[in-house]
């Protein structure tokens, strides 16, 4: 019993270490992408005695900001509900994770330690019921505002909220009828096999039209472009946080992008394997540990050299660019590559795949997670690429699309899946 | 770009209206943007300010100085016809006799009031001597009160075209 109680904490404080790890990282690629992506430098001005990270020091300096701010809180709002309501939104956004698997099961001491808080067996409808609560913060603070266009984000958040949560149910109950379970890790586990010997059997192959509309649909729940009408900038000046300040907009902000890891999380866990590898299963990779840890780290050497290099070329052609600290910050990071390097190499030379059977199991389970952490990245990077691509939608636009389109498809997915489920 | 604009009136094809492929084209172009910029981080064309300056014309109206004449005495001779041109009435004159009796008047002060000027060079043109100019090149006016932005006459004649006062 303590023992079940020390694992789960030990793996709450892991995904959030991860997730809040992540949240300032999604914000500087946001700056930094969107830059990128309009031909702009984005970030590059705050650091440390010269070492600016490319930005990565910006986060630092936003936190420092906000925690400083005065927490103006305007007439004639409702007290309880204005202070409530960012913190709703945050702590919703970290419930959805407690069901979603990150990886196999850890072997410690011949015990196997399954990678998920909790494993309910109603696991997706729990992901469902507690998603939509989200709503319910913003809703508070919109209309705990007392502004008219915080409530007017609030009512369009509901509305858009109700539009596509159906299709997200109905689209995730195509994928159910497949994997035959609520469970995710029984979802995960059904996606590690292939299909016909060569094509993983992902929830985005047997499902592809489920998972376009569960993936529109989570863009839509996460308030994120090209569905951000309750923040809408140019209509709402921005919607339902508009009069929070400090700390608590912080918490809304920083909301949006837990929103956006646990939204990345559910699509890789539902439609794209969760942790598993493609054509590498668990067993594969304990079997030939002895070949793939090298491997491993020579890439790791590899392109610690490369980027050495890199940083050395930087270090020569900026020369005293600048006359300050950041012309030390090339060949600073020229030389952490070099020990990053020199790491690897030594760990090399200690030969660690010869650890044995327990060593190989630690293996597969670190490169499941890394495999998971990969994936949930690049749709955490989907989401930013595709709020930089597309505008937003005109509000009547967004319900034909949720009611006149989405929908339809949706129970269409759903019967076909029915039959040919019925029929196999 | 040359590729086909749609204007609002035409009429979208059917692998338009299904919207996916185009989304997908759209994200192709912004990679594209991301990845150029990325292999290629010295070709962005912003300019990053403080350390690189854009290069100005050499008509560029900046902050205005006062001219001297071979004595160091300035070239005004507060003739009024700058703070008469000006049309955001900036300049603010108080004559005095000159001594030497060749001239007629000196400035006995000579203050512009930089929040109001409106940098059209009026006052370069209206000027008989050829006493004010705005070749300073400086455009970068900062201060953190109203009334450091009001200079006098000394601050006019040391300000000098290579921006170091």
């Amino acid at each position: 019993m303590t023992d079940l109680v020390l694992t789960t904490f030990l793996k709450m404080a892991f995904i959030l270490a991860v997730i809040l790890g992540l949240v300032p990282v999604l914000i500087w690629a946001e700056r930094k992408g969107s830059a990128f992506i309009q031909d702009r430098t984005g970030p590059n001005r705050a650091g440390i005695a010269g070492i600016r990270l490319a930005g990565l020091i910006h986060p630092i300096a936003d936190v420092l900001k906000l925690l400083f701010k005065e927490d103006v809180r305007p007439a004639g709002v409702h007290r309880v509900l204005y202070a409530l309501a960012p913190f709703l939104v945050f702590f919703v956004s970290l419930l959805t994770y407690a069901v979603i698997p990150f990886g196999d099961y850890l072997e410690v001491g011949g015990r196997r330690i399954p990678l998920v808080v909790a494993d309910l067996d109603v696991g997706i409808l729990y992901v469902l019921a507690i998603a939509s609560l989200g709503t319910y913060g913003i809703v508070m603070g919109g209309w705990a505002s007392n502004n008219k266009y915080t409530f007017l984000g609030a009512v369009r958040s509901t509305s858009q909220m109700i539009s596509y949560e159906i299709s997200m149910g109905l689209a995730l109950m195509g994928l159910l009828l497949v994997s035959q379970s609520l469970r995710l890790t029984d979802v995960v586990a059904g996606q590690g096999v292939l299909l016909w010997g060569f094509l993983p059997r992902w929830g985005v192959v047997i499902q592809p039209l489920g998972a376009i509309l569960f993936m529109t649909a989570a863009f839509a729940e996460t308030n994120r472009n090209p569905f951000d009408l309750p923040e809408g900038e140019s209509e709402l000046v921005s919607g339902y946080h508009l009069e929070y300040s400090s700390m608590k907009f912080a918490l809304f902000f920083m909301a949006e992008y837990t929103n956006l890891v646990v939204a990345s999380a559910l699509i890789a866990t539902l439609y794209f394997g969760g942790w598993n590898i493609p054509w590498l299963p668990r067993a594969v990779i304990e079997a030939r540990a002895g070949v793939l840890l090298p491997l491993l780290l020579a890439a790791h050497v590899a392109i610690c050299a490369l980027a050495a290099a890199l940083y050395l070329r930087r270090a020569s052609r900026e020369r005293g660019r600048f006359g300050d600290g950041r012309d030390r910050e090339p060949g600073l990071m020229a030389g952490v590559c070099v020990l990053l390097g020199l790491a690897g190499l030594a760990a090399l030379a200690l030969r660690p795949w010869e650890i044995g059977p327990a060593g190989a199991s630690l293996l597969a389970t670190a490169l499941q997670v890394g495999a998971f952490v990969g994936k949930v990245v690049f749709f955490c990077w989907f989401f930013i690429w595709v709020r930089w691509t597309l505008p937003r939608f005109r509000y009547d636009q967004l319900m034909h699309l949720g009611w006149k389109v989405m929908l339809p498809l949706a129970l269409a997915n759903l019967v076909l899946t029915a039959v040919v489920v019925a029929l196999v | 770009m040359n590729g086909k604009v749609h204007g609002y009136g035409g009429k979208m094809t059917l692998g338009e209206r299904l919207y996916l492929g185009e989304i997908f084209r759209g994200l192709g172009i912004t990679i594209r943007h991301v990845i150029r910029n990325l292999l290629h981080t010295g070709d962005l064309p912003t300019v990053q300010y403080p350390e690189e300056r854009r290069a100005y014309s050499e008509r560029f109206r900046g902050r205005h100085r006062l001219m001297k004449r071979e004595d160091g005495t300035p070239r005004c001779v507060a003739c009024m016809m700058c703070s008469t041109a000006c049309p955001a009435d900036c300049i603010h004159i108080v004559a005095e006799e000159h001594p030497d009796p060749a001239i007629e008047k000196a400035p006995a002060s000579f203050e512009i009031d930089l929040l109001r000027c409106v940098y059209c060079g009026l006052c370069e043109e209206a000027c008989p001597c050829d006493a004010i100019r705005m070749d300073t090149g400086i455009y970068d006016l900062a201060a953190d009160s109203r009334e450091k932005f009001w200079v006098d006459k000394d601050f006019l004649l040391n300000n000098t075209t290579d921006g170091t006062r």
